[in-house]
């Protein structure tokens, strides 16, 4: 199975079967493909820990219940996923600082961890703002034509676009 | 009675989280062949530099929306558009971008680069989005008296808005799209 093997497919490919596999899930699970509701889960459970049960009092958390369901058990699928895809073409590999960081940045790990942060933070604040991701939105929003996936995900991309030139090409 | 509806119901708990499971793994598979689990990749995208992602982004639509949309007029699904408003869908997917790009990653392929050995994803990036989310969920009940409402449009999709049916938006806009990525393969992005 050399295919499996192989370091990158080709988009196309991938993203007909993202496509395929977004039919088999309104087949299967009865839900389209979705990713940053996990997030949200993990966050309230984390918070549990330290402040216990009445967490789940909070508005937010009646909306988005605290429970382990199918997306929770999808955001461990795609990392043992990507981790079985990495380590059967050799391109897994443990690193802190992404090249193209490196080459405008420098190579300090604790830069990039403070900033890798801070995006994480307007991430995971504006996921749920926004009520979805670029898979939630970008992608399973868009195929079933829904006006809030197309806003959103023009959206995520004006601010990424306008926000890395910023970042690169200004401060770079 | 009681016992073997709540039987029932444990099982298909029980078996969705297996189906997630094994979507995941696929996904997550996926997003690692077609590079998109890389820093590099994704800011090339949003430097307009290197378009994987949308490639990506655009076949699994067009592909998807193709056979959602048939399953649908066959019945075999129902379909999911979820709602909206500006204050909801702009306001928040502007945030969503700025971090997008500093980050580099989003909250599907953060999952995947974590999968692929990249450290900055693993600390940095999820305490940052588990930061992010339990900010968002603390100030939820304020923001929804205001902003989240201004600009409504509920869960509309473009054939209703456009009053035509489905298909003739379905077509054009695959067309479209297929188009575009013609256009980009010409220009060797």
């Amino acid at each position: 199975m050399d295919i499996l093997t192989e370091i990158r497919w080709s988009p196309y490919v991938v993203g007909v079967g993202i496509g395929v596999l977004s039919w088999f899930s309104f087949l299967i699970l009865r839900k389209p493909i979705s990713c940053s509701t996990s997030f949200s889960r993990f966050s309230g459970m984390i918070e549990g820990l330290f402040r216990g049960r009445k967490v789940e009092e909070k508005p937010y958390y009646q909306k988005v219940k605290l429970i382990t369901d199918w997306q929770i058990m999808l955001i461990i699928g795609i990392v043992a996923g990507s981790m079985a895809s990495s380590l059967l073409s050799g391109d897994f590999r443990l690193q802190w600082v992404p090249s193209l960081w490196e080459s405008t940045f420098g190579s300090a790990p604790l830069i990039r961890i403070v900033v890798a942060m801070a995006g994480g933070v307007l991430l995971g604040f504006g996921a749920r703002w926004a009520d979805g991701c670029t898979s939630g939105h970008g992608i399973s929003g868009t195929m079933q034509l829904a006006v809030s996936g197309w806003i959103s995900a023009i959206c995520f991309f004006a601010g990424g676009i306008l926000m890395a030139f910023i970042i690169y090409s200004l401060l770079g | 009675m009681d016992k073997i509806k709540t039987t029932k119901t444990n099982n298909e708990k029980r078996s969705g989280l297996v189906w997630g499971l094994l979507f995941g793994i696929v996904f997550g598979f996926l997003l690692q062949k077609g590079g998109v689990t890389k820093f590099d990749i994704i800011v090339g995208q949003l430097l307009l530099t290197d378009f994987t992602v949308l490639k990506i982004m655009l076949s699994a639509v067009v592909t998807g929306m193709i056979g959602v949309y048939f399953m649908k007029g066959m019945g075999w699904v129902e379909l999911y558009p979820k709602p909206g408003s500006l204050g909801i869908n702009v306001t928040g997917g502007l945030i969503f971008g700025a971090g997008f790009a500093l980050l580099g990653y989003c909250p599907g392929t953060l999952a995947g680069a974590i999968g692929n050995g990249y450290l900055d994803a693993l600390t940095g990036g999820v305490i940052g989005v588990l930061i992010g989310a339990g900010l968002y969920a603390s100030l939820y009940p304020r923001l929804n008296r205001g902003i989240l409402k201004k600009g409504d449009y509920g869960n509309i999709t473009l054939p209703r808005l456009l009053k035509v049916n489905e298909w003739m938006v379905i077509i054009p806009l695959s067309l479209l799209i297929i188009l575009f990525l013609f256009w980009i393969e010409k220009r060797g992005l």
